[in-house]
């Protein structure tokens, strides 16, 4: 979904920002192997990265907001397993298997995460750029109720082309299986009085990185 | 007090001195940590069981995190660019090009996008949609950057939330704030110090905080280094 509680840039009433000291890598054992699951199976290409992070935000505004980073994470994986026929429901209310796995195209092997490798999103180009740094753009008006990766508080606003980034994937499609469909990306640049009014600081300015579908020639 | 404690743990810390070694943690939450400790170990055995993960995978994920990645390759890549102007130029040409020429850690696969502090600008590196970095070149991002209160103010307070890390910028300098909504990764490359001309790249490298590259930090020489 996309005008859910994920997309929080531009509101109020969170409070401070607070450093922890000497903060530890992870705060429980299990906030480790949480992040090694969500990598492994994020390497059987079941889903992507884009419909993972979209699992995440079909949780309620309630949950999101009490979940910590990793207590998400792992809601998005039990809710990705299920749906994806992996897992059943009643396997992970008794915590056992009670039917064999499917086979998958591919495994995590130990040699693999020896290797440490992580994947690229840059794609060949479909065409050629509609647009070239320094054009002004106006970001769409949109509301999908699948995943974007346009923040609401760009919607709608005029901004500049600063820099052409290739064909990467395309998350809007990606997240809800319909094919990487790569798009152009360009780092938009917005003054933060276009974002936020006239009252807002002339010398602070805010990019998005946008892709082709997001912009309309201004 | 469960609800405030989950929720402190999505907005940082509740006190700013609440940081405990993990077992003081578990022993303070006892009882909602091992909850989450038995459930996700019961979907680690199932998916194991299925056949879906191997474990020796799992810990060697846990592995690299611990002991492979972190902000000290990070920390090299800025001291290079401090010390090596034709690698500072191929640096913001293409970052991960010029990162993986160095060696000494696992290339960066990431499409890196180094950004350059100026006397004039100031960039300020977020994620607004979910918590976006560039793991591989600073490793896992501490909670704070993660929580709903960076996230939703850099945007639209970049001034106090840097008032809040202690940096305050001269009135001339503009700030510039880089909302990671794509697989682009930002690095920033923080202004080098004053007083630092012959240092050599290691001990350059030593003044590149995480916080320093991801904008919400500025390298401070300490007082007994410049004397």
């Amino acid at each position: 979904m996309t005008n859910s509680m994920h997309d929080m840039g531009g509101m109020h009433g969170f409070g401070p920002v607070e450093a922890e000291p000497n903060e530890p890598l992870f705060h429980a054992a299990w906030e480790a192997r949480v992040r090694a699951l969500q990598r492994a199976m994020g390497a059987t290409s079941v889903w992507t990265l884009d419909g993972f992070r979209a699992a995440q935000e079909l949780l309620s505004p309630l949950t999101y907001l009490s979940s910590s980073y990793y207590e998400r994470w792992f809601r998005a994986l039990e809710r990705q397993v299920v749906r994806y026929g992996l897992v059943g429901e009643d396997e992970l209310a008794s915590g056992r298997v009670l039917r064999p796995g499917i086979l998958l195209n591919r495994k995590l092997t130990l040699d693999d995460a020896k290797a440490n490798r992580s994947g690229r999103y840059d794609r060949p180009a479909p065409g050629p750029a509609r647009f070239k740094a320094g054009d002004f753009v106006r970001a769409r008006n949109i509301n999908p109720t699948t995943h974007t990766r346009l923040p609401r508080y760009a919607r709608g606003k005029l901004g500049t082309v600063e820099a052409v980034r290739g064909c990467h994937v395309f998350p809007d499609t990606s997240a809800v299986g319909a094919g990487e469909n790569p798009r152009w990306l360009y780092a938009v640049v917005f003054t933060a009085r276009e974002l936020w009014g006239e009252e807002a600081d002339p010398a602070i300015k805010v990019s998005i990185e946008a892709f082709e579908p997001y912009l309309l020639p201004a | 007090l469960k609800r405030a404690l989950r929720y402190a743990s999505l907005c940082g810390p509740a006190t700013k001195d609440v940081a405990m070694p993990e077992d003081d943690h578990t022993h303070d939450h006892g009882s909602e940590l091992s909850e989450m400790q038995l459930r996700v170990k019961a979907l680690e055995t199932i998916l194991t069981e299925k056949g879906y993960v191997d474990p020796a995978a799992l810990d060697q994920i846990v592995e690299n995190f611990e002991t492979r990645i972190g902000p000290h390759i990070g920390a090299r890549v800025v001291a290079r660019a401090w010390v090596d102007p034709d690698f500072k130029h191929r640096l913001f040409e293409d970052a991960t090009a010029a990162a993986n020429t160095m060696g000494g850690f696992d290339p960066v696969a990431a499409h890196l996008i180094a950004v350059e502090n100026t006397p004039e600008v100031h960039n300020l590196v977020v994620c607004t949609l979910c918590s976006c970095y560039p793991v591989s070149v600073l490793g896992l991002p501490p909670v704070w950057y993660k929580s709903a209160p960076y996230r939703s103010r850099a945007v639209i307070d970049p001034k106090g939330v840097l008032a809040e890390f202690g940096v305050t910028l001269p009135e001339v300098t503009q700030i510039r704030i880089w909302d990671s909504t794509a697989e682009t990764r930002f690095l920033v490359v923080p202004m080098r110090p004053a007083g630092t001309e012959h240092w050599s790249e290691e001990q350059l490298a030593a003044l590149v905080t995480r916080d320093c590259m991801i904008g919400t930090g500025v390298p401070r020489v300490p007082q007994e280094a410049v004397r």
